[in-house]
């Protein structure tokens, strides 16, 4: 399909088709739609094809987007999708969480000209993904076994990239996770209305398939110590992956009275354990008639998102900083807007007032300016003076970050960390134990999905170079 | 699946499990608890090992029976499996080698105290357990107590057996009679019933260890919704605990944590109890 850059430039970007807003904040099924084909080739035909392709160098997976557009262009979905899948092997995932107004979006040509659009590449993304999961078999080829045994902790994004990788090289691979459900935060955390279970269920169907056992129920840290994977169970090497996930509370007073929830607990609770399903799931949660979500990520969305789809009346996000500061992904407040959230913005919760009883029946905040520039390049906010007032409400979530998880790392005393208990590691995802690599958010904090598939990947070359350099000195032995 | 080897009924609500889970067997030590979930869509709740076996692989639980999942799970049978068991959880009792060591327990929290006494004899201790109910038909464990412990004083509210009295009662009288000067006390059970027993042992100065009974999700220290107050200062009983100096614990915060879900307990009981032919709809909620 042969058309001139002049042409191209003419076509508006397309819009993501979605369900109404009405409909979907009282369900849990996917908002977006996804594009039809006919979309996907109008937006496709946008990409300039630029030869020094800018949006690669945004991708933390350097994803070479321009070719993959112009296979969809030319309607060759197949050559598509495995170009996408070279690089990135859960592009499903990806192209629905990727933060793109802040990776390869944001260095689309065509951002740059005046009122321009990037291309939608988080969008076509999805659709090749999806296109793929259901028309071809993407079953993995893997090289022949090798007998090496691998341990990987946790099945959160990068966990699951590692094993694939791993047993793609031909190695056994065992995945160790706590919960009864793998997925990591993808299943706990992100609500099935921006991520569908099923799309993290083909995955791991695809990993089983390539031979990766998958063990869930097992702390590890408790249930066995890395030590006693890498001795008595015999694996060879290992990749730790076990997230970011303990909440911070904020510390103010009335944080323990009925009603208030770690984003995690809420989260968890509809998500896992389908709370939301009550009393056919038999999880309980606090549904409340007027809920306030303190934060303004992800996570935050997320959960005041959830929380008017578990029947709230009113459901408030309550931020300390501005609009243009909030670190959610765009569409999500986009999206959170339309199904009628309200945002209190430069507001910073004071403390949880309770009745009688301790159930939450107020929020007590205070309005914030704009002031100077903190460390981070951003206006911090400071309090006005004689600007409290209470916002009313039955549950209070807490959304303000996490810390790690000490669990693992207390069994693992020559496992050495950084200041705030993250794992260290060198740039190959090394750590200071000999044959353990680590990836993810217990290194980096709280981070983002591609990013932790991006550790999970490097981790894995890093492994099979350690697995194979030591096969050969076992040979040389 | 985990499938259950044996079962036997100690008392009209209490049951005693022998289920094969190698994996939450291999580690476990006394004080440290699994969390299971019966079957898809069920709830997640977390039980003690009473003992483990890491030869055989297998752990054994002590039920109550008094909410939707605990009732459920009373009516396994050997044979029956269970979806999902994760363990070992929580930190290993501290096992406080002194000359007389008394574990307290009520209710529930007997089945928590039970396993400590081989571990506190084996240290040295003689090993006085108090256990009691309201009336005869619910003191639970006391044959089971009497095989591991050097002494065991049962006690009842109505005086329809032993001391006539709560075991709070018995204790401090314990405390003021004891030949062996007494020089820990753990307890377990209904939040009042701890709050009580370290309300005696405080003047004495007794180190005093509570087993805390938060509600409780994922159990690995990622939700918060175990948080509980000690000392002032905010703590995770799944991984922090769930055993606590309970001189420094927030009673009145835990037990007023645990009605959190009680209209959604009592739905729950009552769907349990219309699926599962029992006509008492009316049936008593255990106050934890
Ligand atoms: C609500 C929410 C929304 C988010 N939205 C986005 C988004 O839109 N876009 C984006 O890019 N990022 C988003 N993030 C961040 C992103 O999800 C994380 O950065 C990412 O999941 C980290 O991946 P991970 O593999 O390191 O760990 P996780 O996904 O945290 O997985 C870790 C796994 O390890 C398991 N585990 C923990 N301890 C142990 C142990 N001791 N033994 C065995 N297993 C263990 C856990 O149960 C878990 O399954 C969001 C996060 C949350 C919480
Ligand atoms: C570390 C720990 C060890 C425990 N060990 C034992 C044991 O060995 N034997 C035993 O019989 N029980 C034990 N329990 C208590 C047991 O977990 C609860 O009885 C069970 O969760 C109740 O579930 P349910 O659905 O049957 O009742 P529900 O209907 O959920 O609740 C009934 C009552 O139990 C309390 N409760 C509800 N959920 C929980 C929860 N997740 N954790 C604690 N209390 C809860 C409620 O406040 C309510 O008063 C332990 C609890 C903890 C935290
Ligand atoms: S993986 Fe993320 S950053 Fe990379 S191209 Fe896809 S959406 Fe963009
Ligand atoms: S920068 Fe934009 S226009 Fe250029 S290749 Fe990438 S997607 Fe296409
Ligand atoms: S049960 Fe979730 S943090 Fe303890």
């Amino acid at each position: 399909m042969a058309m001139s850059p002049k042409d191209r430039i003419k076509i508006q970007r397309q819009s993501m088709p979605e369900r109404d807003a009405d409909v979907r904040n009282a369900d849990f099924k996917e908002v977006n739609i996804g594009f039809s084909l006919d979309l996907a080739q109008t937006e496709s035909v946008r990409c300039l094809q630029c030869k020094d392709a800018k949006c690669t160098c945004g991708c933390p997976v350097g994803i070479p987007i321009p070719e993959f557009l112009e296979r969809i262009a030319d309607n060759d979905l197949k050559g598509a999708a495995e170009i996408l899948l070279g690089a990135n092997a859960l592009p499903g995932i990806t192209g629905r969480v990727c933060p793109q107004e802040e990776q390869c979006e944001q260095f689309c040509v065509r951002a740059k000209s005046k009122n321009g659009e990037p291309v939608a590449i988080g969008h076509l993304e999805r659709f090749v993904a999806d296109w793929a999961r259901e028309n071809m078999d993407i079953r993995q080829i893997c090289a022949p076994a090798t007998g090496r045994k691998v341990a990987v902790v946790g099945s959160g994004p990068a966990g699951l990239t590692c094993a694939g990788e791993l047993a793609k090289c031909g190695h056994d691979v065992t995945i160790f996770e706590a919960l009864h459900t793998v997925g990591g935060v993808l299943t706990y955390g992100i609500p099935e209305f921006r991520l569908p279970n099923k799309i993290i269920e083909a995955e791991v169907d695809r990993l089983r398939q390539m031979g990766v056992k998958i063990v869930c129920n097992v702390v590890v840290g408790r249930t066995f110590t890395v030590d006693e994977l890498l001795t008595d169970e015999g694996f060879d090497a290992m990749f730790i992956a076990n997230g970011a996930g303990l909440p911070v509370f904020m510390n103010i007073p009335g944080e323990n009275l009925k009603g208030v929830y770690s984003a995690n607990e809420y989260l968890t609770r509809t998500n896992l354990m389908r709370a939301y399903e009550f009393p056919e799931a038999e999880t309980p949660i606090i549904k409340g008639d007027r809920i306030a979500v303190i934060g303004g990520g992800n996570v935050a969305m997320d959960s005041v998102r959830t929380a008017k789809r578990l029947g709230a009346k009113v459901a408030t996000l309550v931020y300390r900083r501005s609009r243009e500061e909030m670190p959610a992904r765009k569409e999500e407040v986009h999206h959170a807007e339309q199904e009628g959230i309200e945002f209190q913005m430069l507001t910073a919760p004071l403390r949880i007032l309770g009745d009688e009883n301790r159930w939450v029946r107020g929020l007590e905040c205070q309005r914030m300016e704009l002031g100077e520039p903190d460390d981070s390049g951003r206006r911090r906010p400071v309090p006005i003076e004689g600007s409290k007032f209470v916002i009313d409400c039955d549950v209070v979530i807490e959304a303000i970050g996490t810390r790690a998880n000490p669990l693992l790392t207390a069994t693992t005393p020559d496992l050495k960390l950084n200041k705030w208990g993250y794992i260290l590691v060198d740039e190959t995802g090394a750590t200071s134990k000999p044959g353990v690599y680590a990836g993810g958010d217990i290194t980096r904090g709280s981070a983002t999905v591609i990013l932790a598939m991006g550790d999970g990947k490097r981790a894995a070359a890093s492994i099979h170079a350690f697995l194979t350099a030591n096969a050969e000195c076992a040979v040389a032995r | 699946m985990f499938r259950i080897l044996d079962a036997r009924r100690l008392a009209s609500d209490v049951k005693w499990f022998r289920i094969k889970a190698p994996l939450a067997a291999r580690n476990r030590q006394p004080g440290q608890f699994v969390i299971l979930r019966l079957e898809e869509g069920g709830e997640r709740i977390p039980l003690t090992m009473a003992a483990a076996d890491r030869e055989s692989g297998t752990i054994e639980l002590i039920v109550k029976a008094i909410g939707a999942t605990t009732k459920h799970l009373c009516e396994l049978e050997a044979g029956d499996d269970i979806a999902d068991i994760m363990g070992p959880l929580g930190k290993p009792t501290e096992i406080h080698a002194c000359e007389h060591a008394v574990l307290v327990g009520g209710g529930v929290g007997t089945a928590v105290i039970y396993p400590l006494a081989p571990a506190l004899r084996e240290a040295g201790c003689f090993v006085t357990a108090i256990t009691g109910g309201r009336t005869h038909d619910l003191v639970v464990l006391e044959a089971e107590l009497r095989s591991v412990c050097d002494d065991v004083c049962v006690t009842t509210d109505d005086g329809s057996y032993g001391f006539k009295g709560n075991v709070a009662d018995r204790l401090e009288e314990l405390l003021s009679n004891a030949t062996k000067p007494v020089g820990v006390v753990y307890a377990a059970g209904p939040v009042p019933m701890m709050r009580a027993v370290c309300d005696r042992t405080r003047p004495h100065k007794i180190r005093t260890i509570v087993s805390l009974n938060p509600i409780m999700v994922d159990g690995t220290g990622m939700c918060g919704g175990c948080r509980i107050t000690v000392g002032g200062q905010q703590v995770f009983a799944c991984v922090d605990g769930p055993e606590f100096d309970g001189h420094e614990v927030d009673f009145d915060e835990l037990a007023d944590r645990l009605t959190a879900y009680r209209t959604q307990e009592r739905t729950a009981l009552e769907r349990f109890e219309r699926e599962h032919g029992h006509a008492c709809a009316s049936t008593r909620l255990t106050t934890a």
